[in-house]
């Protein structure tokens, strides 16, 4: 670690585990629920555990992505963060106001809190992933305007990098992006109309170039090639993400009630939307390839490879499966729809932002890299994670296949409830991906403490004489 | 990547790209806008209609069930509810009326919301309005 400031970032990186854990525990309820139909039931609802899944989900990517911020911000600036005490401020503040709503939503019915909060006033609540109350919201707007602000002081007064701008910008326009979440029509289709401007406009728009940025930085650092190199790279990336990304929307503009134009130029265009996807697996095997660095953190390369390769397969191959409007119209909001969200947002996302940690976290514990035992248990961690979410992606793309087979393309469609009785089996085997998923999780958690400063001293001490010993034998 | 390809090209393709196709979208949000009318039949929205989707947010409907293919994939698609019940308001009401408030057993189920017949009604009229917007002949067929 270059600056005392950027330790900082340690807090948000804890939160998001911390929520992480909350998410997935959520996420194998209504596993449950969906065969076992009235688990839970009416403590917890579907629709209250579904809310706490996705929002927890939302929150604890945008504590990574502020952790990731604070961290490689002062590094690229070479300076130190503008205020550390403001960055503390804002954890508490967005942590509280996390827990709190989260609390909301399982202490009293949703009904009854949409009136505590106001939602008379100004209704923004009630619509997906924007569940939260009103005054949720807001707060978040605070903490995202302190943030940037703490942010931008720090690039201004420092070195201006091409990783900095970018992170900045995609940051910037998370948070612009978000203000239609305010803006909620009484016309329905007008409301689902700007609600994608949020929800595809962050997923593959800005948050793209946050990706980006956090991997360029991480390649930076593990493998040590030629800046210019990698920001070329990292241009090109996000040019392609917003010049497909931006009209890709159009891909959710077939069957709501908007102009039929819109099959045309969503489908044109989303079909591009895997390019720059790929050009990121492209980019992160290249880098490692050129690699002029062995860096003895093999772990955070295996993440930010990871990163690449399941982002391609989650958001690319498996967003262009649905993605043109004659195969939409049969796969619309069936459980196709929900394989690709989980394969997309864990891939692209929860994997960078554990790229991230993985890589940052040593530093801030005052070391290069973890010992080899915790490194072993990590990607032991990353394997279990990784492939359970391979598998819940196949079973509900199963289940999606059936689903539309028998309720959809056909001459003689079935109800949906009966459908969703035929496919059960696929449901349970996507549970018990969902239980070794959290295994997964509690294994990668359970490297954070397994292997003491004196483990990572010695195995680094190891790694360089071995690379010493390779230099002179091949000089 | 080759070296007559640089950096500051790549820069130029991301900032001119960004902005024209900001500039195009924008452009086809106004367009939208304006033929909008023609397919959402805004001309029914009355104070029902809009006491409706308020009833349907307040209650996170939209936690498990899907309208117009989006949402949740909990319960069944509600765009063309109003159909499946044979066009008809009050079915749906009674539907939501008689929701038993412990669930049934072993089954998935909705909870019981406990609405006011002004909410009922409302809401009711809100799926009316949905089911007639024009959603380029989705879904499929009646079963959603
Ligand atoms: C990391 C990037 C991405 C993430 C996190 C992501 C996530 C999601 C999620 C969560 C949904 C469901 C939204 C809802 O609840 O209604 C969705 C829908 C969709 N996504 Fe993506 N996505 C990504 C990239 C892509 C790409 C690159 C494509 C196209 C190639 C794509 C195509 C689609 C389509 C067509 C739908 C609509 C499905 C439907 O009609 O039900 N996505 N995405
Ligand atoms: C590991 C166990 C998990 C289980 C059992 C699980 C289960 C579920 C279920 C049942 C839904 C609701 C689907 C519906 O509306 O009917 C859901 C939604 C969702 N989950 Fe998970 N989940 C898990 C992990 C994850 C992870 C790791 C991520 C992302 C990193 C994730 C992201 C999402 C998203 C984005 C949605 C909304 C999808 C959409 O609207 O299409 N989940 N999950
Ligand atoms: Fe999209």
């Amino acid at each position: 670690m270059k600056f005392q400031s950027q330790s900082v970032a340690m807090p948000y990186f804890i939160a998001a585990l911390g929520l992480f854990v909350g998410q997935i525990i959520f996420g194998l309820i209504m596993g449950l629920q969906y065969v076992v139909g009235d688990f839970m039931f009416p403590e917890i609802p579907f629709n209250v555990a579904r809310m706490v899944h996705t929002n927890l989900l939302i929150v604890w990517l945008l504590f990574g992505f502020m952790g990731a911020a604070y961290y490689l911000v002062p590094e690229e600036s070479e300076t130190e963060l503008y205020s550390t005490k403001l960055a503390w401020v804002l954890f508490w503040t967005f942590l509280i106001a996390g827990a709190l709503t989260i609390v909301g939503y399982l202490a009293v019915p949703y009904a009854r809190l949409a009136e505590l909060t106001g939602n008379d006033l100004l209704p923004t609540m009630g619509r997906e992933f924007l569940e939260q109350p009103t005054i949720t919201k807001v707060g978040i707007v605070i903490v995202a305007l302190g943030f940037l602000f703490n942010l931008g002081m720090t690039v201004l007064k420092g070195r201006k990098t091409v990783i900095n701008t970018v992170l900045m910008i995609g940051l910037v326009g998370l948070a612009v992006m978000f203000l239609f979440s305010f803006y909620n029509p009484e016309n329905l289709v007008r409301d689902k109309f700007y609600w994608w401007y949020v929800v595809h406009l962050w997923v593959e728009g800005v948050w793209e170039l946050i990706l980006g940025a956090i991997l360029a930085f991480v390649l930076i650092k593990t493998t040590g090639v030629d800046r210019e190199v990698i920001e070329k790279w990292l241009y090109m990336i996000i040019a392609m993400a917003l010049i497909t990304g931006i009209l890709g929307t159009g891909h959710h503009f077939y069957w709501i009630g908007t102009p039929e134009y819109w099959q045309w130029l969503g489908s044109i265009f989303s079909a591009m939307e895997p390019i720059p996807f790929f050009m990121m697996t492209l980019f992160a095997f290249n880098m490692v390839n050129k690699r002029r660095r062995e860096h003895p953190n093999k772990a955070a390369v295996l993440w930010a490879m990871g990163t690449g390769v399941m982002a391609f397969l989650g958001a690319g191959v498996w967003g262009f499966l649905h993605t043109l409007a004659p195969v939409n119209y049969y796969t619309h909001g069936t459980q196709i729809t929900a394989s690709h969200g989980h394969m997309a947002f864990y891939g692209a996302y929860a994997m960078i932002v554990m790229s991230i940690i993985s890589y940052a976290v040593p530093h801030m514990r005052g070391r290069i890299a973890n010992s080899n035992k915790s490194q072993v248990t990590e990607m032991w961690g990353f394997w279990l994670m990784t492939i359970s979410m391979v598998f819940i992606t196949l079973f509900l793309t199963g289940a999606g296949i059936l689903q539309v087979w028998m309720q959809r393309y056909t001459d003689t469609p079935m109800p949906f409830m009966s459908v969703q009785d035929k496919i059960a089996i696929f449901y349970w085997l996507r549970e018990f991906a969902g239980v070794t998923f959290l295994i997964g999780l509690v294994v990668y958690l359970a490297s954070f403490f397994v292997g003491n400063e004196q483990d990572a001293a010695e195995d680094y001490a190891k790694a360089v004489a071995k690379r010493d010993l390779e230099k002179a034998v091949a000089g | 990547m080759n070296e007559t390809f640089t950096k500051s090209m790549a820069r130029n393709i991301f900032y001119g790209g960004s902005v024209f196709f900001i500039l195009v979208f924008l452009g086809l949000t106004f367009h939208t806008e304006k033929v909008l009318p023609e397919r959402d039949h805004r001309e029914n929205i009355t104070p029902q209609v809009v006491l409706g989707k308020k009833v349907w947010e307040d209650n996170n409907c939209v936690g498990c069930h899907s309208i117009l293919g989006e949402g949740a994939y909990f319960a069944p698609e509600l765009g063309n509810v109003y159909q499946r019940f044979g066009n008809s308001t009050e079915a749906i009401k009674l539907f939501i009326k008689s929701r038993p408030a412990e669930g049934i057993p072993g089954r998935r189920s909705m909870p019981q919301f406990n609405l006011s017949e002004e909410e009922l009604e409302a809401v009711a009229q809100f799926l009316k309005w949905t089911s007639e917007i024009n959603t380029s002949n989705w879904p499929p067929n009646i079963q959603g």
